[in-house]
């Protein structure tokens, strides 16, 4: 049996109807073509489909769809909304070399943003403390750090976007 | 070489791809869906070693919203192998034919209008095992009567390579001291975080493009034209982002020729997306190993003889195997020398996911041997590590008789920096129990010279198109796969041609565009490959609009042309000549219209076996341990290195900090627990690699090399760096507590039992 749902996804409103089992990623990557979301494992470990549902960061792979009716969800196709102008935290892994393949890129992001929202100037311990869910196997996640702390010196006081 | 002015060599350029990839925007495969898109799923073996009695695929195929169900029986019979040099490695099939040779061995495939119907479909197929007896190990495989998993390769082993010189009886004869240990090491995943994926579609005329998640598109062209009974050239492949690779990405797949295969026989295109659990279960992985090695030393620490002995356990099938049996008779020869020397590396087929190409290639299970056994050596006779290394140091010309050739070469650079940097000499002096220090040092190639894949065409091609515009077109086949080669290209196109980095267009790769071809990304070859094609082409060009600038203004034939900010002129007069755009121009109506393209290529040659160009590093690990808890705490590393001329050092950093990451995981972290043929840990929470918390500081430092080989001087890094980690921090294990291990990873348990409190 289907559910219907009503979601909020960058501020865009979508009504549709899901099986019980279907994921938040699912929805996103599938139903609403925002493929910016990833899927790393599928079990909640890589961090790599995290996404903001009412300003907390959470998996989206863990998340079921049926559960989001209502909520407001930001991707990272949310993250910069004009496409023209970046986030601070995306110009800021692009600038510090906190990019290689880009697979976790998305995840890390929006944990990123998470942290900057609660705590606009994270420590370096912090900063690990806040992306240790997120697991990356390209950069050894120095560069991601740096970008991190980076942008947080660059949105404090913390910038409107991201809810 | 004189010193010039670079604009773009040399600098922090950022990543092209880079908003793509912040954004969300960049396409891997999974992401690419198409009208009509069926989703596939694999049926595999749930039995480590079995013969196939019979398969029931009826009631998969009569389940609403199936469209194709296919076994071995409905695919060519046609093996494939990376080693199409020599056809009897060639030993899978994409689907089984008659037996099962590991856990997840590809049985069946299935494609339907959604994942679920096909995962439902899979469960429907009903296949009669007769299971075999199975060899899980080395030793049980090289047994008398052992089950035999290939029946082709009666001894269990597939493939041996043997190297000698010198006069190694003599080299232990004339030995003061000879030191004999067994090493072992575990198998590692290479854990890319995109899993695998792919998407085939058969074009109106029957032809197939497949876009999929690869290191290594030529190779997949040319063995998914040979299983699919197709030419090559009726073969499209696209490499969309791809999200990391490390060696796990450069075979044809099983999935990839089912997409292709059943996107023929539907006529509507195929996904097939990997599980993680896929992924860790039954993925390739970095070979175990158990190396022999005796090696022979002087009182006063001089190299002598090294007798190496490795078996390799490759699980059922070769993958790269054989590349690593061949590729680690080198890396035990190298970083010293060594006199006289004898490899034997066997190559040995076990009922376990097949092991394959992992960064590194052999270097980092041989490495940790050769490094262990040095500081072993360094210690029994009273001789510094550092101390003993440098004086053995390879140094720029030395030779590996009929292997190769060192030209760069920065190692004894590397080792006085480190100790340096790292404050070896008191830290050794001074540290107290349970803290230490410890070295561990690294050589690898930049791309390999010997031919297994028996390409028709150049190791690497590029092709440049110009424009009146001021831009140009690079294509090329070379695949960044995260690495920044992309990147890399343009910087060295963009500098050649005094152009920006957003003058240049790239296409890469699609082989129906891209020049052929390209031999794909593995052992560290693209920068100095592809770099050396690119800059072939971009000479190319520079050289027809240097005569038209010449010839615009009249200028004396000894004059140079420079190429910069955009312009084309005589050099030390800049108004004699004219931007690029024009110069491209003025080219063009010369040849009444024809655009100006050229075509570079590079093929190494006359550079003995292994590589043109060899890099080197070392690096040294501090640790605290814990001795009541066996934890191991690394509290910093420090590298010195040697990759020529750094071409772009924010991606040369990125490179060596993320070999840190994998090389603590492999030290300490990261195994496959198996039972019999089965890995038991199939999950992130389970096979435990480092995340932002676990990573120690760390500080670098670039020895500043010319590699005559390389463009614009530059060669390997980042693939190297995968070895020292591992024998710098078990070094550093021994210093701070006397316990020495010889098998990885290094466990809290094993600690303490070493220390026999346990």
């Amino acid at each position: 049996m289907k559910h219907d749902i009503s979601l909020t996804v960058n501020g865009d409103t979508y009504t549709l109807a899901v099986e019980a089992w279907r994921t938040l990623n699912e929805v996103l990557r599938e139903d609403l073509n925002l493929t910016g979301t990833k899927l790393g494992c599928g079990s909640g470990d890589c961090g790599a489909c995290t996404v903001i549902v009412d300003g907390k960061s959470v998996s989206s792979c863990l998340t079921l769809a049926v559960e989001m009716d209502g909520r407001r969800i930001l991707t990272v196709e949310g993250l910069a909304p004009s496409g023209e102008t970046l986030h601070p935290i995306q110009e800021a892994f692009i600038e510090k070399g906190a990019i290689q393949c880009g697979f976790c890129t998305p995840g890390m992001e929006l944990s990123a943003l998470h942290l900057l929202k609660t705590n606009p100037l994270p420590s370096d311990t912090q900063i690990r403390s806040a992306i240790s869910g997120n697991l990356c196997r390209c950069t050894g996640y120095n560069k991601i750090v740096d970008a991190i702390a980076e942008a947080g010196r660059r949105m404090d006081p913390p910038s409107k976007t991201g809810r | 070489m004189p010193m010039e002015t670079k604009t773009l060599i040399g600098k922090d350029v950022p990543r092209t791809d880079g908003r793509a990839k912040a954004t969300g925007q960049a396409i891997y495969a999974d992401d690419i869906k198409l009208p009509g898109m069926l989703y596939g799923k694999l049926l595999r073996s749930p039995l480590p070693h079995a013969r196939i009695l019979s398969i029931d695929t009826r009631r998969a195929a009569a389940m609403p919203g199936v469209r194709c169900v296919i076994t071995g029986q409905d695919i060519p019979r046609v093996t494939y192998g990376n080693w199409r040099l020599f056809p009897g490695t060639q030993d899978e099939y994409a689907l089984a034919m008659d037996k099962v040779r590991f856990i997840g061995d590809e049985v069946a495939a299935v494609a339907a209008v959604d994942r679920e119907t096909a995962q439902a479909a899979i469960e429907q197929i009903y296949v009669e095992y007769e299971e075999l007896p199975g060899v899980f190990d080395v030793d049980a495989s090289l047994a008398t009567g052992a089950p035999v998993v290939h029946d082709t390769s009666p001894t269990n082993i597939s493939i041996d390579r043997k190297i000698a010189y010198g006069d190694i009886e003599a080299g232990f004869a004339a030995s003061d001291y000879v030191r004999e240990d067994t090493f072992t090491v575990h198998a590692v995943s290479h854990a890319y975080m995109e899993p695998c994926a792919c998407v085939a579609q058969s074009d109106l005329d029957g032809r197939i493009t497949l876009w999929t998640s690869t290191q290594t598109p030529y190779i997949v062209q040319c063995l998914l034209a040979s299983t699919m009974n197709m030419r090559e050239n009726d073969i499209r492949v696209i490499k969309p982002a791809v999200g990391g690779g490390f060696g796990g990405k450069m075979e044809l797949r099983p999935w990839e020729f089912c997409a292709a295969f059943m996107a023929r026989k539907t006529g509507r295109p195929v996904k097939f997306t990997l599980t993680r659990e896929e992924e860790l279960a039954f993925g390739r992985r970095r070979h175990p190993m158990t190396i022999h090695s005796k090696v022979g030393f002087k009182n006063d620490g001089t190299l002598v003889a090294k007798d190496l002995h490795i078996y390799l356990d490759g699980g059922a099938y070769n993958a790269m195997g054989p590349t690593a049996t061949f590729l680690s008779g080198n890396f035990g020869a190298m970083l010293y020398r060594y006199p006289s020397y004898r490899y034997l590396g066997e190559h040995v087929y076990t009922n376990k996911p097949p092991a394959s190409a992992m960064r590194g290639f052999g270097a980092p299970q041989t490495l940790f041997a050769a490094e262990t056994q040095m500081n072993i050596a360094a210690e029994e006779l009273g001789i510094d590590p550092i101390q003993i290394r440098l004086k053995n140091a390879m140094v720029s010309g030395d030779e590996l008789p009929g292997v190769a050739t060192i030209s760069s070469c920065g190692f004894v650079e590397s080792l006085k920096e480190v100790r340096r940097i790292s404050g070896w000499s008191r830290k050794r002096k001074n540290l107290k129990t349970g803290r230490g220090v410890g070295i561990g040092c690294y050589s690898f190639i930049s791309g390999g010279v010997f031919n297994w894949f028996n390409t028709q065409y150049p190791f690497s091609a590029a092709e440049v198109r110009a424009f009146d515009d001021g831009t140009v077109h690079l294509l090329s086949m070379a695949s960044d796969i995260g690495q920044g080669s992309d990147t890399v290209l343009k910087q060295i196109l963009a500098e050649t041609l005094g152009l920006k980095m957003e003058d240049i267009r790239l296409t890469a790769a699609d082989t129906a565009m891209t020049p052929q071809a390209d031999l794909g990304t593995w052992g560290s070859r693209v920068t100095l490959m592809a770099g050396n094609a690119v800059l072939d082409a971009a000479n190319k060009i520079k050289e027809r609009l240097a005569g038209a600038v010449s010839a615009r203004y009249n200028l004396n034939v000894i004059f140079d042309i420079e190429f910069a900010d955009g312009r084309v002129y005589a050099a030390g007069k800049p108004d004699r000549g004219m931007t690029f755009g024009e110069a491209v121009a003025f080219v063009q109506k010369t040849q009444r219209g024809e655009p100006l393209v050229a075509r570079g290529s590079y093929t190494p040659r006359g550079k003995g076996l292994v590589s043109p160009a060899f890099s080197f590093g070392a690096q040294v690990a501090e640790v605290t341990v814990d001795t009541d808890t066996g934890q191991i705490q690394v509290e910093k590393m420090w590298t010195a290195h040697d990759c020529g001329t750094v071409l772009n050092p924010m991606a040369v950093e990125g490179q060596l900090e993320g070999s840190v990451q994998m090389g603590l995981g492999y030290a300490l972290s990261e195994q496959f627990v198996m039972d019999g043929g089965k890995t038991l840990n199939t999950t992130f929470l389970d096979y435990k690699m480092p995340n932002a918390a676990d990573m120690p500081p760390g500080e670098s430092v670039c020895i500043d090399t010319f590699e005559p080989e390389g463009p614009m001087g530059a060669k390997e890094a980042g693939e190297g760096l995968a070895s020292p980690t591992a024998p710098a921090i078990a070094e550093a294990v021994f210093h701070a507590t006397g316990y020495r291990c010889k098998d990885l990873p290094i466990t809290p348990e094993k600690v303490l039992k070493g220390l026999g409190k346990l």
